[in-house]
């Protein structure tokens, strides 16, 4: 029992956080950083920040991740870190050759209050950037916000740095993709090939943070958002942002800068929101749905209908982040499941908000919270009061699942004990097939280990 | 809009100096908004009659993450926007930090949208340029154009001149230049004289000299800026004067500061020699 001190017993808390459901604003900005071709990220602090993001990326991902840093020391803490980014900039440019560099600040830096921007133009009037090459950058404290905020900083400073419009309206369409494995980017790329839409997705770490082995290591792997392909955003017809909290200031920014109109559209999981991004989709490009994706929407119909007894009724708890939340317990809603218990340290009372209209009808007894207090501490206090059939959210939960004795699905960022979420989608009906699949396997496996002699089932 | 930061050497009135310049201001019909980016929070006190304003940092702390506008910006003498940045007690936190954080959130807020019609923003900035935070008002985007509090004192002018190092790195890189040097009076020899000198050493210029007059005290005491408290008196039109000439503006530049030596020297010259 490696959680036995966690009691049955709610008290609110003032400030105390017991294992949070987030971690730090750089992973998100070099997780997006990563999702442009030829880009290194680059950590504005000291070293400690830049292992650890590099390594929670690492353990995520199964892929080396590449990363830079100021190595402020003392000297960089009392006079600010501008010697030490310039430096960086210089070396990084003449032995790493990325075409991108993209700085982020860490807590260290953003409270000495070090400006970036300023540092960067000034790198720039040295001559520290080579022609053609680039240097953008994001302010990410870890005190405000989660990696998710990271991550759309990140989005919104590489939209801010390369959009440009010029007169010609290009006929294809933005996909701001929020935080999703590679095998999800690849996914809504395909899906955008067969309903026939000409895109840019931005950011697009498939065959970057997946890359094959090949014998030979790529310090840029082959895939990524190229330069030009984000300079062309602001000539797109429409931009479709994939969830509120880790796209929408890039897609304000890119309508700012650009003109170019947005719609925001949760992330496709499940029925009911892949319905809207497909119908979304349809409607910013201008297309109808393809015979192909209504087949794959009835497949997964198919295999909900063929199962539905079950998960039927079954109560579950789940965290994670907003963005993945919200579409995911309205498919489990949908499906005739319970999501009762939902936390996530990701701030913002929209969420808890859209979360309680979705839940309104259905599950009308869920307790949902999000924010700094909102931890896995709470969840297992809520799932001591009156316990689950099913947790879902990232590794985290494996000491709660243990300790009770509750099947498992790993979902979300980080997943630092099972592979395959970076090889098979979520997203999309398919996407939605394989999340059935995973929930339904533990369920499952638990009714055959669990059940009496006279009851265990061949055929299921 | 002209957003405007406000700095000199702690005490050298620029809090006093800023608000009687506005009051001057909004008498010849601007819109103005006050920041006070001081943990004392005492830069609008004179505005507001008295230290009446929340500051964002406390309404951030007590309130979440969820505040309005109208939270955090009160009205003052003659419709000037004020908003008080606030901050920790001496000893403790991070100043400088609370200054980044509370322009920030006045800015995701919209403080500066086109309906509130802003002509004019003021940064009046805490002492000298001590950390990041406090370069904050004149980061890109921000506060374009600075004036420097002096005096004819000797620390002052260093101050002035300590100051001048940080505008030239921020205004080399951005869009930041130095409007002049405002002399607030302390009566020693030569002030005058002095502070135009060390402003055409800096490349810059003394747009106004404020006489020192026992009236400002008075209207301190009163919670009112001297244009309110007794506009006909010649005081009140010294900051007239002043906010007329920042007004009429048109000399911007990225300032020249001078070596220790040659501050010393001016100070000989003109303190000692007459």
């Amino acid at each position: 029992m490696l959680l036995r001190h966690t009691t049955n017993k709610v008290k609110e808390r003032e400030a105390l956080t017991v294992n949070p459901a987030k971690t730090c604003q750089p992973i998100g900005a070099m997780y997006a950083a990563l999702g442009i071709h030829g880009c290194l990220p680059h950590s504005h602090g000291s070293q400690g920040c830049c292992s650890y993001h590099r390594s929670t990326l690492t353990r995520h991902y199964k892929e080396p991740v590449m990363a830079a840093t100021s190595s402020f020391t003392e000297g960089a803490s009392v006079f600010g870190g501008q010697a030490n980014l310039l430096n960086a900039i210089n070396t990084i440019f003449s032995v790493y050759e990325p075409e991108i560099i993209a700085v982020h600040s860490t807590c260290l830096s953003e409270t000495i209050g070090d400006d970036l921007g300023q540092i960067i133009a000034k790198a720039r009037e040295d001559g520290k950037i080579p022609e053609g090459k680039h240097v953008i950058h994001a302010s990410t404290p870890s005190y405000v916000g989660s990696h998710v905020t990271g991550y759309a900083n990140m989005l919104e400073g590489i939209v801010k740095h390369f959009a440009m419009s010029t007169d010609e309206i290009k006929r294809q369409v933005n996909l701001l993709a929020g935080w999703v494995e590679p095998a999800d980017m690849r996914e809504l790329k395909r899906m955008m090939s067969v309903m026939g839409i000409k895109n840019v997705l931005l950011p697009d770490t498939s065959e970057v943070l997946d890359a094959p082995m090949t014998g030979k290591h790529e310090f840029y792997p082959k895939g990524g958002t190229t330069v030009p392909e984000i300079v062309s955003m602001g000539d797109s017809m429409f931009t479709l942002g994939l969830g509120e909290w880790a796209t929408k200031s890039a897609a304000i920014k890119l309508e700012n800068q650009c003109k170019v109109k947005f719609a925001l559209t949760d992330l496709p999981i499940g029925i009911s929101a892949t319905d809207r991004f497909v119908m979304a989709l349809a409607k910013a490009a201008g297309v109808s749905i393809p015979e192909a994706i209504s087949s794959e929407r009835g497949k997964l119909m198919d295999m909900i209908t063929d199962m539905h007894q079950y998960f039927y009724g079954k109560r579950v708890a789940l965290w994670g982040d907003p963005d993945q939340l919200l579409p995911l317990i309205e498919f489990l809603a949908d499906i005739d499941m319970k999501p009762v218990y939902v936390v996530s340290g990701t701030p913002g009372k929209a969420f808890s908000k859209k979360a309680h209209e979705i839940l309104a009808e259905k599950v009308p007894e869920a307790k949902i919270k999000n924010g700094a207090t909102a931890d896995m501490f709470l969840m297992h206090q809520w799932i001591k009061e009156e316990p689950v059939d099913l947790l879902i959210g990232n590794t985290y939960g494996k000491y709660i699942a243990r300790d009770e004795n509750i099947p498992f699905v790993r979902m979300g960022f980080p997943i630092l004990d099972r592979v395959g979420h970076s090889y098979f989608p979520t997203l999309g009906y398919m996407g939605g097939i394989r999340i059935l699949e995973k929930i339904l396997g533990v369920l499952m496996d638990k009714m055959d280990a669990d059940s009496p002699e006279e009851s265990f089932e061949l055929v299921m | 809009m002209r957003k405007i930061a406000i700095y000199g050497k702690g005490g050298i009135g620029k809090s006093t100096t800023t608000q009687n310049t506005v009051a001057g201001l909004v008498e010849a019909g601007k819109n103005v908004m006050v920041v006070g980016c001081d943990p004392k929070a005492d830069s609008t006190r004179l505005l507001l009659g008295g230290l009446a304003q929340k500051t964002v940092l406390d309404t951030l702390r007590e309130e979440g993450e969820d505040i309005d506008l109208d939270d955090i910006v009160k009205e003052g003498y003659g419709g000037v926007r004020c908003v008080e940045s606030g901050g920790p007690e001496p000893g403790v936190g991070c100043a400088g930090r609370g200054i980044i954080t509370s322009i920030n959130l006045l800015e995701q807020l919209g403080g500066w949208d086109d309906k509130y019609s802003i002509d004019y923003t003021f940064y009046d900035v805490l002492g000298d340029v001590v950390c990041g935070g406090f370069a904050m008002p004149i980061r890109e985007g921000k506060a374009q154009e600075i004036y420097i509090v002096v005096s004819g004192e000797m620390m002052a002018m260093y101050a002035a001149n300590n100051i001048c190092k940080g505008i030239k790195k921020f205004a080399e890189a951005g869009g930041v230049r130095l409007g002049g040097l405002i002399c607030n009076s302390r009566k020693v020899d030569n002030e005058s004289a002095m502070i135009e000198e060390l402003a055409k050493r800096l490349g810059t210029q003394m747009i106004h000299f404020v006489p020192r007059d026992n009236m400002v005290q008075r209207a301190e005491i009163n919670r009112q800026t001297v244009i309110e408290f007794d506009p006909e008196h010649g005081q009140a039109d010294e900051y007239r004067q002043l906010a007329n000439a920042i007004d009429k503006n048109e000399m911007f530049v990225i300032p020249q500061p001078l070596e220790m030596e040659e501050l010393e020297k001016l100070l000989i010259d003109f303190g000692i020699a007459n």
